[in-house]
C-alpha cells in the first residue's frame, strides 16, 4: 500500500506504525526529520512549506512505481508538514515496510533522496531577522 | 491565448503573485512562455534553473501549450 499526506496538522511518529503493522511484515523502516535550530551560521526560528499539491501527490506515486520496481517491499510512506514548521517539529516522515530489513532500509533512502530532487514541496528559512527560500539562488 | 500560470515559491515571491494570465501567441512553446517570463520579470533569472510543469508533470524539454493547460513555474525544489 501507499500512504501520502500533505497536512498543515502535527505528524506524530507513533501514529504513523498504526497502517504499516502486519504480522507478516518484520521490517519497517522510518525515517524523522526534525527542523534545525541552524542553517548556514544563522538561527533558524521556524521553516514555512509549501506544496504545489496535486503534483506532489503524482510525483511520489512516480517514486513509488520505482521503489515497487526496483524492491520488494510492501508500505510507502510518506507524510509531510505544510505551511509553518518549528525548531524540533517534524515536517517529513517516511517509512517504508518489508519482510526484512534490508530492502527496507535502501528504498527508504531512496525515497527521501527523490523526494528532495522531484517533488514540488518548497522550504523558507525563517531568521530572527528575515527569511529565504531554501536552495531558490545558486 | 491566454494561458493561466502558477508560481510558487521564490517564483511566486518574484511575480507577486501566485495565479496569473499571461498572453502569448497560439501555439506558444515553453520556451517562448521563459523568453516572455524573463523579460516581464528580470528577478527570475535570480533563481537559476527554473523548470515548468504543464498538467502537473514537469516539461520534458521544449513543449507547445495550449490554452486549456495548467502551466506550473517550478524553482528547484527543497522539500524534507
Amino acid at each position: 500500500m501507499r500512504y501520502f499526506k500533505l497536512t498543515y496538522e502535527p505528524l506524530i511518529v507513533e501514529e504513523t506504525m498504526t497502517p504499516l503493522q502486519h504480522d507478516a511484515l518484520g521490517a519497517h523502516v522510518l525515517f524523522v526529520g526534525t527542523v534545525r535550530n541552524q542553517s548556514k551560521n544563522k538561527r533558524v526560528v521556524e521553516l514555512d512549506f509549501e506544496a504545489y499539491e496535486p503534483m506532489a501527490v503524482s510525483e511520489l506515486e512516480l517514486i513509488a512505481d520505482k521503489i515497487e520496481q526496483k524492491w520488494s517491499i510492501e508500505h510507502i510512506l510518506l507524510y509531510h508538514r505544510l505551511g509553518k514548521v518549528a525548531v524540533g517539529e517534524i515536517p517529513v516522515i517516511a517509512a517504508i515496510s518489508s519482510k526484512h530489513r534490508t530492502e527496507a532500509f535502501e528504498a527508504c533512502a531512496f525515497l527521501m533522496d527523490k523526494l528532495k530532487e522531484t517533488v514540488p514541496i518548497w522550504k523558507k528559512e525563517i531568521f530572527e531577522d528575515g527569511s529565504e527560500w531554501v536552495s531558490a539562488t545558486p | 491565448m491566454k494561458l493561466k500560470l502558477l508560481a510558487f515559491g521564490f517564483a511566486a515571491d518574484i511575480l507577486g503573485q501566485r495565479k496569473l494570465e499571461i498572453d502569448l501567441p497560439e501555439s506558444a512553446t515553453t520556451a517562448d512562455l521563459r523568453i516572455q517570463l524573463d523579460g516581464m520579470y528580470p528577478g527570475l533569472k535570480k533563481i537559476g534553473t527554473y523548470v515548468f510543469a504543464v498538467n502537473q508533470t514537469y516539461a520534458q524539454g521544449i513543449q507547445s501549450l495550449n490554452e486549456l493547460d495548467e502551466v506550473a513555474i517550478i524553482p528547484p525544489v527543497s522539500g524534507g
